[in-house]
Formats: C-alpha cells, structure tokens, sequence
C-alpha cells in the first residue's frame, strides 16, 4: 500500500504540528514515512503544505497525486484538488467549501467548545487517525512528546473529540516499528557531533540554521561551543581558528553566507587548515527563494577562492548519507589538511524520512595530528616538504619548545613569507599533489537501476530519492535505465561513469539548476556527449513521476 | 623551560615603530614568563601583521580584517593559551570593524594590541580610519573628507573592560600595559600610538612626544565618565596609560564545560558518545 | 635593434624614480619600451629590480638578458649578473664594489658635488644615456617636467656630470616620439573615465590600487566621484547603488577582495543592475604573493556568486586592449544589464609601454536607457521581453514611474513572488540575455599563420609574450598560429573548433598550475590540448623562458 495525505494551509496555522503528529503515529504504527514539505518565507498567512507519504514499502521521494487533503483553508483545495486521486479525499471545516461532496467536519465549532480555536487541527488528526484504524495510545504518546500542560490537555481533548468524529475506512494494520525518522539537517548535525566536533560558528540563514540549531540544543550535554557570530565572514575565519588550535570546527550557511566565506576558503588552502563548510542551497541569485530549494551552486562551490588550491566537495544524497559523509569529512579534512565542503539542498534538510538506526560503529574519528615533541632541538616545519604533499601536524602548546606558524601569504616550510621562485613552485606542487592523494580515496557515485543500461541517467545530490524511484519503476517496466548519483563530486571521479557511458546508448543528466553544471563538470573531465537533459529550476523539488515523464518526452521525441 | 622569544629578521623600514612594540612585547611575554609554546600571536594583513614572523611564538597569519575572529575561536578551543591578536588601525578599525564591535560584546579572554600609525603602511600611504580630516595622502589628493574613528570610546560605548592606549616611543610603559593587558581577564583593548616614518609626515614621532602624557597616579582606572572624557582627548594632549579597567564575565566562562572542564581542544572523542542523541528520533 | 637595462637595489633606493625618468627619457627619444618591475612586498630594504626594454619595434614584454646593468648595491651584481649580454655593461659605484671588469664610477661622490648625495640615480642615468649614445637635451627636459621644483636643478647638474664621466658605447640614433608610455591600470581607467564612468569605489590591494589612484587623480578634472570604502564587500554594493542611480560605475580589486565582492555580485545579477569590476590578478591562494603575478582566477571569476546568472568575463591583453575593452565592458554591462568583470594582471597592470595614442573616436556610450513613452501604469522593472532585457529607466527622471529592484525572486515589478511558474519565467529571462549576449562575444585574436600545424592557446596578458614568440618560430620556418582570448565567458569556439580540427599539435601556455583554459577548452568544444606550458612562480614569461620551453613541443 501507499497512501498519500496533504495537509495545507496558511504559516500559523499549525500545519507543522499536525504534520509531526501523523508522522510519528503512523511511523510508530510500523509504516515507512516521507513527508514533503513546502514552505513560503513568511511567517504569518500565504500557503504551506506538507505531503505526508506512507507506505509498507520505504520510499525515497513524494507522489505527485495524493489520496487525501486536510486543508485549513479552502484555497488550499483549489490549489491542490487537481493532485486529489480519482477516489481522494478531501476533509476540511463545515464552513469552507460548503457545496462540494467533501467530509466535513465541524472543527472550528468542536475547537471553539474546547476552548481554544488553535487546536481545531488537532481535531483533524484525530479524524485522521481514526480514519486508518491507529492505535488511539500511539496518537496520545506522539501528543504528549508535543505539547505541555494546559495545551496539552485541550489538545488531548481535541484527539478525542476527532476520533469520534468518523470511521475506520482504511484499516492499518499494526506492525513492528525499528525505524527512527529525520530530516537531512538532523543527520548532518548527528554525523558532525558523532564524528567529534567541538565548534561551531555560524549565523543564520534557511537552510542551514537548523544545522547550528540542533548543535546548540545538544551544545551543554555534549560540550560543543556554538557561537551564533556577527557575519558570514567572521564564521569561517573563527572556525580556521578553532581548527589552528586543535579543534574539529565547522561552519555552514547558504548561498549568500556561502559567498561570504570565500575569501577565507581561499585562506584554509594555503593554512593548509582542516575544517568542514556546509553549503545549504536555495535558490538564488542574492536572496532569490529563501525556502525552496535548488542544485545551482555546483560550480560557484568548486571554484570558489581566488588562487588554486585543493579542496574537496562532497553532496549530499539522503539523511543516511548525510550522517555518514560528514563523518567522513572531518577525517578528510584533517587526513590531507584542507578545506571540505558539504552541499546539501532545502529539499534534504527539510524533508522527513524512515530509515535504518545509524550505525555509529562505522564512524571512525582519525585526527592525523602527530604526538607532542616532548623538547624539541629543531625549529618546526609546519609546512614541511613530503612526498603526499601532507605535512605532519601539530597543535599549538602541546609541544614544549615548538611554534607552530600558519601564514596566508606564500610561505617556506616553517610558515614564513617567502617569495622566491623556487619556494613558491615547490609549496604549488606540494599543496596540489594532496589533490592526486585525495584522488585515490574518492568514492565513486551510487548506481541504481540495470548493470549496464541503455540509458543512463546521471544526477547528483538530493536528486538521489526522484532517480530512485523513477529507475526502480522503470525497470520493472521493462527498460534499460539506469542512474548514477554523485556524492563525492570534487575532484571528479570519473571512472565508473566512463564505463557505463561508453557503454549507454543515451546520456541523459538530471538537474536542479537552468545551466546544466553537472553537465559541465561531465565535459570537461570525460568529454562524453550527453544525450540530453532534464532540468526543472522552479524552486521544487523533482519526484520520480516527474523524471519519468520527462525521460518519456525526451525519448518520444 | 625557557621563556625567551627568538627574534627574527623583519622587513620593516628602519625607524619604523613596529621595532619598539615587538621590544616590548618580548619583554611582557618574557617578564610574565609565559613559554613561547603557549602563546599565540593572531594577526590580519598590514605591516603590524607581520609579527607573527618576526618573534618566536605560534602565529597564525591570516586576513586582512580577520584577526579576532580566529583569535576567538582558538582561545575557545584552548583556553589555556595566551592569545594576543595584533594588527594595524587599517585592519582592526576598517576591513575588521565589524569584527571589532562584537568581540567586545563577548569579551573574550584576549589581548588586543593595535598598531595605530594612523595611516596605511603597507599598500603605501593612503588614509586610514585614524588619519586626521583633511590630511592629504597618496590616495585622497584633496584631503581626507571623513571623521576618523575614535577607537578608545568606542571600544568604551561597547562595554569593554580594559581600554587602554600606549606609544612606541616609551617603551617600559609600553611593557607594562602589555603586561596588564595580558593578564586581564577579558578583552583588553589597547591602542599603540606608533610614527610611520615613510607614509605619515603628520604623525610623526616629535608629534606623538609633544603631544602624550601619563595619567596621573591617583587616575580612577574605574570611573566610566572620566574614562571616556580621557577617550576623546585628542588635541595638544593625549593620555596615556589605562583608561579603564573593570572586571566583567568573560565569554568562555559562560561555557560551564569549558569554564570547569578541560580544554576544549583535549575532549575525548568518540562516537558512540553521541549515539544516546538518537533516541529523540525513534 | 633591442636593448635592455636592469637597475636594481633595495627597496628606497631611488630605483622608482629612475625607471621613471629613463623610461620617459628613452620614449622621447622615439623608441618603443616596455619597463617590467619586480619588486617585493615591503616598503624599505629586500631586493627590487626593474628592467626596461627600447627598441625601434613594438616591445611588449622583457628579456632574460640585458645589455647594462645598473647596480645599486652588491646583491644586484651577485643576483643578476650572469644575464648580462656579450659586452654588456654593470655600471656600480665605486663604493659598492672595486671589481675591475665592471665600469666603477664616483657616482656618489659627483652627486655630493653637485649638491645632494640623493641625486646619485641622476649621475648614473646621465652616464647611461651618454653610454647609449644618445644626446643630453631630452634627458634633462624630462628631469625638468617630471621631479619636483626644489630638486630638479640639482638633478640636471649631476645628470650632466654623469654625462661627462663616461664615453659613448652603443652608438643610438634618436627617432620622432608620437606614442604615449603608459601601463595596463592606467589604461583601463581611462577607458573607464572615456567610457563615462563617473563612480569608482574601492579599497587599497596591490596591484588594483592604481586604478583606483588614478580615477582619484582625475575625479575633480572629470566630475568623476571616487571613494576608497571601508571593505570590498562595501565596495560592489555601493556601486550597483550608484548604477541603479543612473551612474555607469565601476569598481576594483585582486584575490582575496574580489572574493568579498561575490555574494553582491549575485545581486548584481538578480537585481540586473549593470556593473563592471576588475580583477587585477595576483597569487593566490589567499594573501599569496602580493606583488607578484598570474592568471589563477578564471574559473573563479566565471562562476563567481551562487545562484546562475548571466554576466561576462573578459581578459584584458594589452595597454590598448585594456583601454578599449573596459570602454566597451560598460555598453555591454547596461545593454545587457548584467555584471562584466574584466580579468587583468599584476605584469599588464604595472607594466609600461610605448603604443600609439587612443583613438577616442573609437569609443562609443551607448546607455540603452529606456528613453521612448512607457505604457500607462506602474513600472515594470523586469518586464519580460523576447530579448529577457528589460526596458531600463533611472529613479527620479520620469514622472510617476517608480523603480523597485529587489534582491529576492520578483514578478514584473520587482515585488517579492514565490510562484514556481513567475521563478521560471524570471531564471528564463536572464538566461536569454546570457544566450543574446554570446551573439555580441568576439573571437579571440588570431596571430600568425591561419590553420598551423602548432596551435598556441592562451588568455589575456600572454599576448605580449606569445605575440613575439610567434614572429621568432614562424622565421624558423614553423608552422605556428596562435588565439589569444580576450572575452573568455561566454567562451567563444569557433575559431578554436576551426584551427583545431587541422592543428597537429595544440599548445596550451597559462600563467597557472591547474591549466584553466585547457578546462574550458574541453567544456565548451571537447577539445583538449597534446601539450601544457605551465608558469606559476608568480613571474611572468620572459621571451626566451616561452621561446626555450615551445620548442622542446613544436613540430
């Protein structure tokens, strides 16, 4: 089974809380979990909604059509009534959309008679709720972890009231519930507190800010330094101080923020400074869609620093890759001393998603700091010659006797300035060979779908969940497709898709962005000609509908 | 363990007052005792920033106006370092004074030493916050035609607990500002008077010598009012000495695991630390 | 005929205002020349030098070896000497150095007699003109026109007595001078200043600073407002308000400033308000080299700021070619409405030559401003058109209309939207300028034989090297053709399509070590170079360095 319910409304109307209820009920009923969301950037009135997919299977994106719609608003219904299935549902307030054969209930009065209006949703959830047959004590639990105290009791009442309200018409049966669920941001943040991060700077900007926000609610028990700083450029800067001093730091921010920390991402490449960047996109130019999501920094964060230096860009695919490769990062970073960027999108960090309990046996922490000199008789080469180009590296007051010296200017082995040719060509060489180092460690990108395909579709990020879907479809189908979605996507690995591309009859990328940057990354580093495209650069998020469709069109035509 | 600070071969003009501060400087660090190994120098870009390659002590060399911002960062990791963040009036009052504003609001456990030769030495000549209206430089032929900034008071309008101003040119004093500076806890802000002998024909040493004085012995270092009468003159006489100085909360304090733990920087690491955390999402 | 001098010393010596001197001196004698400074990132002391080429040809870059050296302290002599030419010439005080196969001279001592020890540089600089054999006259005008009053008649004495101190060595002939001396900065900001640009902001970074002192010296002549702001990030925002004011505004910097500017170039793109900002390319990462040279941020000016939006990048060549383009980078930028950056380097920046004076007739300002009857109702800033350009109007000029541009996604009028169908509409918009304006990209310069067997590929101010490096190879007999870029984003591929398809050989040459043209060259035509010449020392090429190193790879 797969069941679709969208909830949607005006901000503040309690569309988020309503959300969270069905998730945890229905996820806690044994049932695979993806809620959309999609918000305005506002935080009063306009029009959000939330889609909230459930299904005995897991699933990795959302439906286009939708079974139900809980709407608090009747524009609500005429925005979406269009995506209602041919037997939908739609239930709303008596008073909206009084002459359509909908379910009405009287929430707004039964809300009213409780005592408070704001927990007329609630009253919609217990509808729900009885709806599919849920464990009445699943729905109570998932209120109580919610509100407190006298908001809690109304609201208890209003569960009640809701349940009465309707029957059982699509019973759910019970099952065994091993699952957790969470968004991108969560498992970013997870993976960075697993892995040993200790500071954090940042300042806010969607999407990102929830990121810091769930490093500083968890800043006390697990003695990590938030600090909500006074600009985007400060944050970097602090956080290569942080990292100077021995500490796995960390900053992120969006778009603009992003661009603000270029100068100093230019600076972690000749500090030779591990630190860990998380670029959240949205939409752009400028502020451009502050809640809506996109793919279109690909290239701005590859090249982003004036000056050539190693850096490594990872994207992130799904809430478990989050988790694991930002782990993964801080070991990077501090293994071959540079700067990792991690790209994630609105689409990840908001969306919420069943899965497997994280695995924190596979988080392994290498500091690659060398052990303290106990009495030192040699000055310290904090940038000495090696073969790898990576230099041994010490923390400041460890050593007795040792200065540790990093310089933003070009610099000999000890962290002085030096601008003779021959220093200047040796630090080059010595700085981009980590590059061919960190080369052989790349992880290659997921492959879905048949061994060797007709069609490849290659993509890379958030993308991950619509290629999924649409490959896993497509061949039960009967059609050779296949997919390759980029993680690890700077330096480029190229082997596994010129093996399959050779082999492809039609390269077809997929991309959240106008230019084509993949596309681009593609022709430069493997000059294989690629078929055709499929971009979509609305501010939405594609689904695997949408992706089948286009192939369709591309194919027909 | 010793604590004497190499010195190394500078590339300032002879004369310049960069000379004098890194006497003195080595001779704070050295009086307090304070072991090379456990004190860091946090500069941005300018001449005064080049200190870090010129006395042994860990340096971190870093942006032009980006000084305080890794000077905090590293003392969060390790409070057991000494950091002093140094940099001209160009880096700290212009690129960096957005920097400069809110590190007083956190009043971190920093000193903060400002070379102000009040005018840009490096990129040679041009104005600078601190150069006087109407001075003409290599860049504003016509004369500068902006209010330069006033450092001590707005560090003071900030809340800043040490604020404090020196002069190149006397050194044992310059010592012992340092010395307090340092051992203050919390931010200390003090502004160096120093002549560039190329770029200022304005401020010149004579100009500097005829103009400071000390504040007197029975100075109240903590009455606000007269701190900030003393900020604002800047006429025939300028004082010198410490303006002001009150004990505040530091920011790392308000950490309880870093103010009753261990350095941040010798937390033990591991993952399954973290794994209690997802319980939240079950 | 092709001559070289080096003086060298430390830094404060009176180096500057030597080369100054010689180099005028030697152009009003009629020649070409190109003066080339090396110098490091300190203000007293470390060891400069500057070379000046002259010859009766067009000169555009430096040599290797040179046929007078004059030394100003020891360290030069041991530094340099090996480089001088067959019968080259070290001339040195005999203060400095009592060796007795270099030319020793009292300079110090007749600059006292004369009447101040500083003057010493003139003492030399009249024993080299005599050396060269050249007449005193327009040597000691130049003296008269460029030092300050109080010192010049004290530098015409020792220039004279220096003259007579030595005998006449290389025998020269002097030509009638038309040219005009200048150097990269200087040309683009009088491009800028022809083009009508009447704001320029910026803040102080080597080696962008000049054109900032430049517009500077000229704001009161030309009404030009000129501002040195608290920081880059100030710098672009300020700008794109002086812009949207109506004002063709322009601003600066190198590395780590043009980095601050990339969050408000984004706006710039969104607000598709026309600006132009130059990079003046120096190392990186970082501070890097300060005073030194390369060509290592063409990927980063291109996809410069997040989000996708259209803009230009183009690489400046030469003095001529700054000059023109800059004009020509703000009718594009208000024609297009987009953000044009021009790339420009440390050894085009401070680099001063001979060329032929700017025609200005040549330069046209063409505004695109919206000047005919606009429809009745409110504004519509990002009207949406078949061209995506929208027509343009300035605040306060026309009655009734009010203008909103908005750094958010907007519908039509500039007002906030978050509509999935008006956010495709508008990306679509300001991509078809980006499609329109590859229509208007020229093709990079072609030099030497069409269709070579050796294919050169490079950007910006390697023509100078390449351009003569070309000539040498083709009297060799090489089939050897060269295209240097100028506009490099959008990339334009036809010529380079055309000559590839027959090249037996293409021969990347970059001031770089990640070959970024190679990139764009695969990207855009999946074509890649057989060979990479790659500097990255934070020197440019000298003639013989490219010469030595293309024919270990020429066919």
């Amino acid at each position: 089974m797969d069941y679709t319910i969208l909830v949607g409304g005006a901000a503040g109307q309690g569309i988020e809380t309503v959300v969270l209820l069905l998730e945890k009920t229905i996820k806690r009923s044994g049932y695979n979990v993806f809620t959309y969301k999609n918000y305005m950037s506002m935080v009063r009135g306009g029009h959000n909604f939330m889609q909230v997919r459930f299904s005995d299977k897991p699933n990795s994106t959302f439906s286009t059509k939708v079974d139900m719609i809980f709407a608090m608003t009747a524009e609500t219904v005429d925005f979406h009534i269009g995506n209602l299935k041919e037997n939908g549902l739609v239930i709303l307030d008596d008073e909206l959309h009084k002459d359509q054969d909908f379910m009405h209930l009287s929430l707004q009065k039964i809300a009213k008679g409780i005592g408070n209006p704001k927990v007329a949703p609630t009253i919609g959830f217990g509808a729900i709720g009885k709806y599919f047959g849920l464990d009445f004590e699943i729905a109570r639990k998932a209120l109580e972890e919610t509100f407190k105290g006298k908001v809690l009791q109304l609201n208890m009442e209003a569960l009640e009231k809701g349940y009465g309200l309707t029957e059982t018409v699509v019973p759910l049966e019970r099952k065994e519930d091993t699952k957790i669920i969470m968004n991108g941001n969560q498992a970013l943040a997870l993976g960075a507190i697993a892995a040993g991060v200790k500071y954090y700077c940042g300042y806010p900007m969607t999407p990102s800010t929830s990121v810091m926000s769930y490093i500083s609610e968890k800043s006390k028990e697990m003695g990590i330094v938030v600090d909500q700083i006074e600009d985007e450029v400060g944050a970097l800067n602090m956080a290569l101080g942080a990292s100077y001093a021995g500490t796995r730091a960390m900053t992120g921010s969006s778009g603009g923020g992003f661009a603000l920390m270029v100068e100093a991402l230019s600076l972690a490449g000749i500090l030779e400074q591990p630190v860990v960047v998380v670029n959240a996109q949205r939409p752009g130019p400028a502020t451009g869609l502050s809640t809506r999501t996109e793919q279109a920094d690909l290239r701005f964060v590859i090249h982003a620093g004036h000056g050539e230096f190693p850096k490594m860009v990872i994207s992130l695919r799904n809430p478990q890759d989050a988790f694991y490769q930002t782990a993964r990062a801080f070991n990077i970073a501090e293994k071959y001393q540079i700067p990792v960027i991690i790209m994630t999108e609105e689409y990840l960090t908001d969306y919420m998603m069943t899965m497997d309990p994280l695995d924190f046996s596979k988080v392994t922490i290498e500091r690659n700091i060398v052990e303290a000199i106990e009495d030192s008789k040699e000055r310290y080469k904090r940038y000495k010659y090696t073969e790898s180009g990576v230099s041994p590296r010490l923390i400041p007051g460890k050593s007795k006797g040792v200065e540790i010296l990093v310089d933003s200017h070009e610099h000999d082995e000890y962290g002085n300035i030096d601008e003779s040719i021959e220093t200047r060509i040796n630090m080059m060489k010595k700085r981009m060979n980590k590059l061919e180092e960190l080369k052989e460690e790349l992880l290659e990108p997921d492959q879905l779908g048949v061994e060797n395909p007709d069609i490849l579709l290659v993509g890379f990020g958030a993308t991950h969940g619509a290629l999924l879907d649409a490959v896993t479809r497509l061949n039960e189908d009967g059609l050779s497709v296949g997919a390759l979605v980029y993680g690890d996507i700077w330096p480029f690995p190229t082997k596994l898709i010129n093996k399959l591309g050779k082999g492809a009859k039609k390269i077809i990328t997929v991309e959240q962005n106008m230019t084509g940057q993949l596309e681009s990354l593609i022709l430069e580093k493997t000059r294989l000609e690629i078929f055709d495209r499929i971009l979509k650069y609305d501010g939405r998020p594609i689904n695997g509908d949408e992706i089948i469709s286009n192939l369709n069109t591309i194919l027909e035509g | 363990m010793t604590c004497e600070y190499n010195l190394y071969d500078p590339s300032w003009c002879p004369g310049c007052g960069n000379y004098m501060i890194r006497t003195a400087l080595k001779q704070a660090l050295e009086e307090l005792e304070i072991p090379p190994h456990m004190a860091v120098i946090v500069t941005g870009i300018g001449q005064a920033a080049k200190m870090p390659h010129y006395i042994g002590a860990n340096g971190f060399n870093g942006l032009h106006g980006r000084a305080l911002p890794p000077a905090i960062g590293i003392k969060l990791s390790n409070k057991d370092l000494t950091v002093i963040a140094e940099s001209g009036d160009g880096d700290t009052y212009g690129e960096g004074g957005n920097h400069f504003i809110h590190t007083i609001r956190r009043n971190v456990n920093i000193a903060h030493f400002v070379h102000d030769n009040q005018i840009y030495g490096l990129t040679k000549g041009q104005g600078s916050p601190t150069t006087a209206m109407g001075q003409v430089t290599t860049l504003q032929y016509d004369g500068v035609k902006v209010e330069p900034v006033k450092p001590l008071a707005l560090s003071l309008t900030m809340g800043a607990g040490f604020v404090a101003r020196g002069f190149s040119g006397d050194i044992p004093q310059l010592v012992e500002l340092m010395k307090e500076a340092i051992l203050y806890k919390g931010y200390a802000h003090l502004d160096i008077f120093q002549p560039c002998v190329v770029w200022n024909k304005v401020n010149t040493f004579q100009w500097y010598k005829d103009r400071v004085y000390k504040l007197s012995e029975d100075y109240d270092q903590t009455d606000f009012n007269a701190a900030y009468e003393k900020a604002l003159e800047f006429g025939d006489k300028i004082p010198t000495g410490i303006l002001y100085k009150v004990e505040k909360e530091t920011y790392e304090d308000r950490f309880q695991f870093i103010k009753d733990g261990p350095p941040l920087v010798d937390a033990e690491l591991n993952p399954f630390d973290a794994e209690k955390l997802m319980k939240d999402f079950y | 005929m092709n001559y070289s001098i080096l003086i060298g010393g430390a830094a404060g010596q009176g180096m500057d205002t030597l080369a100054q001197l010689l180099t005028k001196t030697l152009k009003r004698y009629g020649y070409f020349v190109f003066k080339h400074s090396d110098y490091m990132s300190r203000v007293r002391g470390g060891h400069n030098f500057i070379q000046i080429r002259f010859s009766d040809k067009q000169v555009r870059t430096y040599e290797d070896k040179v046929d007078i050296i004059y030394a100003l302290n020891k360290e030069t002599i041991d530094l340099h000497s090996e480089r001088l030419k067959e019968g080259g010439i070290v001339l040195v005080d005999k203060a400095v150095s009592d060796d007795e196969n270099l030319l020793l001279l009292d300079l110090e001592e007749t600059a006292k007699e004369a009447g101040n020890k500083r003057a010493m540089t003139s003492v030399g600089m009249g024993a080299i003109i005599k050396l060269l054999g050249l007449e005193p006259d327009v040597a000691l005008n130049v003296i008269g026109s460029t030092l300050r009053d109080s010192i010049v008649d004290v530098n015409k004495e020792a220039f004279s007595k220096g003259y007579e101190m030595v005998g006449s060595r290389f025998g020269l002939k002097q030509e009638k001078d038309e040219k005009i001396l200048i150097d990269g900065n200087t040309a683009v900001a009088m491009g800028a200043a022809a083009a009508g640009c009447r704001y320029y902001c910026g803040y102080p970074m080597t080696p962008s600073t000049t054109v900032l002192s430049n517009m500077e010296k000229w704001s009161q002549e030309l009404g030009i407002f000129t501002e040195q702001v608290e920081d880059e990030i100030a710098a672009l925002n300020m700008a794109l308000g002086a812009s949207y004011a109506g004002v063709r505004a322009m601003t600066g910097s190198s590395g780590g400033g043009i980095a601050l500017m990339s969050e408000a170039l984004s706006l710039a793109g969104i607000i598709e308000t026309p600006v132009v900002i130059i990079n003046v390319q120096r190392p990186g990462p970082a501070t890097g080299l300060p005073t030194r040279t390369e060509q290592a941020d063409l990927r980063f000016a291109i996809h410069s700021g997040h989000g996708e939006f259209p803009k230009m990048v183009i690489s400046l060549r030469s003095p001529e070619d700054a000059f023109y383009q800059t004009a020509r980078a703000f009718n594009i930028a208000e024609k297009y409405q987009i953000p044009v950056i021009l790339l420009s380097d440390q050894y085009l920046a401070d680099g001063e030559l001979t060329i032929e004076p700017f025609d200005f007739s040549k330069i046209e300002i063409e505004r695109n401003l919206y000047e005919d009857e606009l429809p009745a109702g409110r504004y519509k800033r990002y009207e949406l058109t078949d061209t995506g350009i929208s027509p343009r109007i300035i605040p306060g000029k026309v009655e009734d209309k009010l203008i909103l541009v908005d750094s958010d996604e907007h519908d039509e009028y500039g007002n906030i939207t978050e509509s999935a169908q008006m956010r495709t509409s508008m990306v679509d918009k300001r991509s078809k300028k980006g499609e329109l304006l590859e229509g208007e990209v020229e093709e990079p310069w072609l030099i030497g034989d069409e269709n070579p067997d050796n294919l050169l590929v490079c950007w910006g101010s390697l023509f100078g090297q390449v351009n003569e490096v070309v000539e040498i190879l083709q009297e060799e007999g090489h089939s050897v053709g060269a295209l240097v870029y100028g506009d490099i984003y959008p990339f334009p591929t036809r010529l380079l399509k055309e000559n590839a398809a027959t090249a037996k050989s293409i021969i990347d040459i970059e001031n770089n070590s990640a070959a970024q043209l190679d990139g764009l060259m695969r990207e855009f035509a999946l074509i890649k170079s057989d060979h990479k010449i790659l500097k990255y020392d934070g020197r440019a090429f000298s003639v013989d360095e490219l010469y030595n190193r293309l024919k270990e790879v020429v066919e």
